[in-house]
């Protein structure tokens, strides 16, 4: 990826990430992400690898941020109340931005790390496949118990409590039944 | 496609963890085609599966064997642990089966996220490789997230749950990362690869890998619940349900200990001069912080979940010391920890149950009186907590020291003796509620055979694994040694040059 | 051609903003989604050092983290409702049964 272009979706990325986490509404926060995932996919595609942008954009996009959008919805959440500004987490908030900023640099200013010639199948589909289905067969096969957990789960947790059975039942053992 | 060697396809390393998920699917099946005062019967299904699995493990001990391209690891080491964790959850089965019915919950996803999250403890056991090891961590987690908010019309439960998560989910993002760097500085996630990589000097010492250590390092650090990264833990520990609880304290910690131990001090020793700085702060902010909050708890559950970071502050003690001898002393020390914690966690389940009571230290006074039985149950969990001759915290608190100390830890060995003595002070409280206050007089009674057998089962443990120590610590020295075998080559070839 | 360092160096500059959001923020639903952030991040750092080293390692790990990420959202979203459904609120600070 030519530079320019790296640098546009890069200035992009960070200017939506910040406004992920400044602005004050759920919902325009969760626009910034989506323009910060579209350029994350854009860049994984300047890197070669296709398949995995595209599904950057798919997955991400397509369904987790729906997924947010559907509860914010349901949650019928407007804009946050004043946020109360705590002093102890903002500045534990700088010291580890701080922190990881020196990490940025120490990255940066590294030995130059250049990007080598690859395949033209490099990325493509086949090649992940092929890699999913060898040496990394168990861990394909984790997330599909992965997936199994999040049906079970968001059914078990997510369920409002469906039986006459339970409703005078009281919420905690040691809390006296109402008579 | 890189040559990585053979693809060896073994049904060893998949028995045992695979029988458990299977066992899964099948409560799942069962459970949704009974009605709801029945799906309660499908616990049967979870004990049998998680039986069979731990039978099951025999197949995965015998020479360090890597399979599916490094994937999975079959040992001795792995084979302890398929063995340890499903028992252990198989104690929390037992001792379910009313609770689960007396708080309402949801059975059949109960048990079904109980063995999902039993199968990620036992894939971080067996993993070979960071992203196995990072997929076990996730399926675990998960299903404890789940469990832990699960009785939803208690505000406490959803809020633990949702404590739990948002502090998880945080902690998995610095784990990841770490994976990351140590991905760019040794251009593998295999384990046995990057052992090899950070073995060479010039790599060893790149940013890349030491950031990559320090993220990791703060990833296990919150999964383990070491102070400063155990803000989660009591708020946790109190609001889940206490056998979720039981659950967390127990599997969790086993399971990310069993991934923790083995990735750095094993595939990780070159490095143990960067690391062991690090460990050492965590062991003694985790032994002090825990020790001293632990002394101003009124709720049990609460207490014990500090009392869980003081003993992380222990296990991170023998860390610290990071020689190969101190492997067998932690695989024992957690065996002790584990039957303790369990054995602890059944008496306050039946004695919220026999007495329609929370867990304050208020509830059990007057236990003696009432419940002899559980109260003597208790003071002897509470004893080897606190490391009392001769029972198994004991002798593995004593093991673990004495390595660290013979590996020049003094101040790390002072520190932890003296959060001991402090320690004893509020295992003692419990004693005291229950053996010399007056309690009022309780006449609900509930005899539960499972839940009988389970703290059978957890008292048995403590004290054979305490007075018997011999066999299992040779358990734990053979199983540590056949995790070494992979050093072995490369130290013989170093050697030789 | 752009250096790998600069994709490294975004996404650690990613990661960052995405851990001052959860430190900084209230709402526990755009807490959230800094850790999705995050865990975006980390997604571009296995992509540029996957290319980097040529191998195809990297997009392998970022499609199981995806999974990951996709799964977290949907039990992460489930516990955030029943929380909801108790307290009526998102608001970190008034999550207090429990000392925090």
């Amino acid at each position: 990826m030519p530079l320019g272009i790296f640098a546009f979706f890069a200035t992009l990325a960070v200017i939506s990430a910040l406004g992920v986490i400044l602005q004050r509404s759920p919902v325009h926060s969760l626009l910034a992400l989506i323009v910060t995932l579209l350029c994350v996919a854009a860049l994984m595609i300047g890197l070669d690898a296709l398949a995995v942008g595209l599904l950057q954009a798919i997955v991400y996009v397509g369904a987790i941020v729906v997924l947010f959008l559907f509860v914010i919805w349901l949650l019928n959440l407007e804009r946050d109340p004043e946020e109360s500004g705590r002093l102890g987490i903002k500045l534990l908030a700088a010291v580890g931005a701080a922190a990881l900023v020196g990490e940025l640099t120490a990255f940066l200013t590294r030995t130059h790390m250049s990007q080598q010639t690859v395949n033209s199948d490099y990325g493509s589909m086949a090649q992940l496949a092929g890699l999913i289905f060898g040496n990394y067969l168990i861990a394909f096969e984790v997330t599909s118990l992965l997936l199994l957990v999040a049906v079970v789960g968001v059914v078990a947790v997510a369920r409002r409590w469906p039986s006459p059975r339970l409703a005078n039942r009281p919420p905690t053992l040691s809390a006296k039944p109402q008579t | 496609m890189q040559a990585l060697g053979p693809l060896i396809l073994s049904w060893r390393s998949v028995l045992a963890p695979g029988i458990v998920a299977l066992t899964a699917v099948v409560t799942m099946l069962v459970g949704s085609g009974l009605s709801e005062d029945e799906s309660e019967s499908v616990g049967w299904i979870a004990l049998t599966g998680l039986v069979a699995a731990a039978i099951a493990s025999l197949a995965a001990s015998g020479d360090h064997i890597v399979t599916f391209g490094g994937s999975l690891i079959i040992d001795d080491y792995t084979a302890f642990f398929y063995l340890l964790i499903p028992v252990c959850s198989a104690v929390v089965v037992l001792f379910s089966f009313d609770y689960v019915a007396a708080l309402g919950l949801p059975a059949t996803e109960y048990y079904a996220l109980l063995l999902f999250a039993t199968t990620g403890m036992m894939l971080m056991a067996g993993a070979g490789d960071l992203i196995v090891m990072f997929l076990g961590l996730e399926t675990m987690s998960i299903s404890a997230y789940v469990m832990a908010a699960m009785a939803q019309r208690d505000p406490k439960s959803s809020e633990a749950g949702l404590k739990y998560f948002l502090l998880g989910a945080f902690s998995t993002g610095f784990l990841l990362y770490g994976i990351a760097l140590l991905y760019g500085a040794t251009g593998s996630i295999k384990l046995e690869a990057v052992a090899q990589m950070v073995r060479k000097h010039s790599i060893a010492l790149s940013p890349f890998v030491l950031l990559g250590l320090g993220l990791i390092l703060v990833g296990f650090g919150f999964k383990v619940a070491a102070a400063p990264f155990h803000v989660w833990t009591p708020d946790a520990y109190e609001g889940a349900p206490t056998s979720v609880t039981a659950l967390m304290a127990v599997g969790i910690k086993l399971g990310a200990f069993a991934g923790f131990i083995r990735v750095l001090l094993i595939y990780l020793a070159p490095l143990h001069a960067q690391w062991s700085g690090v460990l050492w702060a965590l062991a003694a902010l985790s032994m002090t912080v825990g020790n001293l909050a632990a002394l101003a708890q009124e709720n049990i559950k609460r207490m014990l979940a500090y009392s869980a970071i003081a003993h992380a502050g222990y296990i991170l003690v023998g860390m610290t010391a990071g020689r190969s001898e101190v492997g067998p002393a932690l695989l024992y020390y957690l065996l002790g920890y584990a039957f303790a914690n369990l054995g602890a966690f059944a008496v306050l389940v039946a004695v919220e149950q026999a007495q329609q009571s929370g867990t304050k230290l208020d509830d059990l006074s007057g236990l003696a009186r009432n419940h002899p039985m559980l109260a003597a149950a208790m003071a002897l969990f509470m004893l080897s907590l606190m490391g009392m001759p001769p029972l198994a915290g004991f002798v593995g608190k004593f093991y673990i020291f004495s390595v660290a100390l013979e590996s020049r830890y003094v101040w790390l060995v002072i520190i932890a003796t003296l959060n001991s003595v402090v320690s004893a002070y509020y295992y003692a409280r419990v004693i005291v509620a229950m053996y010399m206050r007056e309690g009022a007089e309780r006449q609900a009674q509930t005899r539960q055979p499972t839940l009988l057998f389970a703290l059978a089962v957890a008292a048995l443990a403590t004290v054979i694994i305490g007075l018997l120590p011999h066999p299992y610590i040779s358990a734990s020295s053979a199983a540590y040694a056949s995790a070494e075998q992979v050093l072995r080559p490369a130290t013989a070839a170093l050697q030789t040059k | 051609m752009t250096p790998i360092n600069y994709y490294l160096g975004l996404g650690a500059l990613l990661f960052a903003i995405g851990t001052v959001g959860v430190l900084i923020r209230r709402n526990l639903i755009v807490v959230f989604m800094s850790i999705e952030l995050m865990l975006n991040a980390v997604n571009l750092t296995f992509i540029a050092l996957g290319r980097a080293m040529g191998s195809a390692d990297g997009q392998v790990i970022v499609f199981f983290v995806m999974i990951v990420a996709g799964v977290e959202a949907a039990v992460g979203l489930g516990i955030i409702l029943a929380a909801f459904r108790n307290r009526l609120t998102v608001n970190a600070d008034e999550f207090n049964l429990l000392r925090w």
